[in-house]
């Protein structure tokens, strides 16, 4: 009997009850290539985005393209709505606004965030990234996503 | 100044964008089209920028990369004079997940330029131009002080 591959649903399940996300984050592809992996000491949700040379925007600077810093904020945020809600299915991301704040140096690069409303359908979440100094952030966006209840789901 | 009198460092500017820019180049993009404060990039498909690998379509994060990068070029086209950009703020609505497998095309336009701020919508989609997977609206600074200084616009 050969078992399938575990569900992305399976995978949210595992990673909540290990405490630890990078559970689910190894099955994103796009999460693997940007080099994004997460920690969750003292119970908060911290990501981090290694430093490479594949995502440099500008190498005059150097900086981390822009849409990468999206792109991190976005992941930060929907691994926040993951680990926050009973629900398994992925967030859809409906809008997202993302402030540049300062110039993204090829260094490490940390993001948290919080979910600011939790509708039934919709789900707001602000997130910032910081380098160096957390008093610092080099972005940060604001999101709002489209959220299954658990109520609602096919397997509960 | 009309389009066949600008200075050459334009064109130099859009053949090269893609090739100054390792996370642009890493990704294969190609720029399809640039004009004046405007620009159609492409973005090859491809399985390491999925975000649900249940159904093989790409991540949003991906989409944001696309949409900032046709952006940029849309924006350093536009002034006289080219200078270093930053990106200021990007607003951007998914309206659609991106069909599995099709190449993702983004077209971006600068509607109101100042002397420090241009303005931009920018569109994603992948066959038909009309039938949008993302929309978007943002913000770029010039940064004319240093441009001398810092390369880009270099002779």
């Amino acid at each position: 009997m050969s078992a399938s591959p575990p569900s992305l649903a399976e995978m949210v399940r595992a990673a909540r009850e290990a405490g630890d996300m990078n559970r689910f984050i190894e099955a994103i592809p796009y999460a693997r290539f940007l080099g994004i992996s997460a920690s969750a000491e003292g119970g908060v949700l911290t990501a981090r985005l290694a430093s490479s040379d594949k995502i440099i925007g500008n190498p005059a600077l150097p900086a981390i393209h822009g849409g990468v810093v999206g792109a991190f904020l976005e992941t930060t945020a929907i691994l926040q709505l993951l680990w926050t809600l009973d629900s398994v299915r992925i967030p859809k991301t409906i809008t997202i606004t993302i402030d540049y704040l300062r110039s993204a140096g090829a260094h490490e690069t940390f993001a948290r965030a919080e979910v600011t409303k939790l509708g039934s359908r919709v789900a707001n979440v602000r997130a910032y990234a910081w380098q160096a100094d957390i008093a610092k952030p080099v972005s940060s966006a604001n999101a709002n996503f489209l959220i299954t209840p658990a109520n609602e789901e096919p397997n509960g | 100044m009309p389009a066949s009198k600008r200075p050459p460092i334009a064109e130099e500017l859009i053949r090269q964008y893609v090739g100054i820019i390792p996370h642009v180049a890493e990704l294969g993009m190609e720029t399809m089209h640039a004009a004046r404060g405007m620009a159609i990039m492409k973005l090859p498909y491809q399985g390491r920028l999925v975000g649900n690998p249940e159904n093989g379509v790409i991540h949003g994060g991906a989409v944001t990369t696309l949409i900032d990068t046709v952006c940029g070029l849309a924006v350093i086209t536009a002034p006289d004079e080219p200078s270093r950009v930053a990106t200021l703020d990007l607003r951007i609505d998914y309206l659609r997940p991106a069909t599995p497998l099709r190449d993702l095309y983004a077209r971006a336009e600068v509607y109101k330029l100042t002397r420090h701020v241009a303005f931009l919508r920018a569109e994603a989609y992948e066959d038909d131009p009309r039938d949008l997977v993302a929309a978007a609206t943002g913000t770029f600074m010039f940064v004319r002080r240093n441009a001398a200084r810092k390369g880009l616009a270099k002779p």
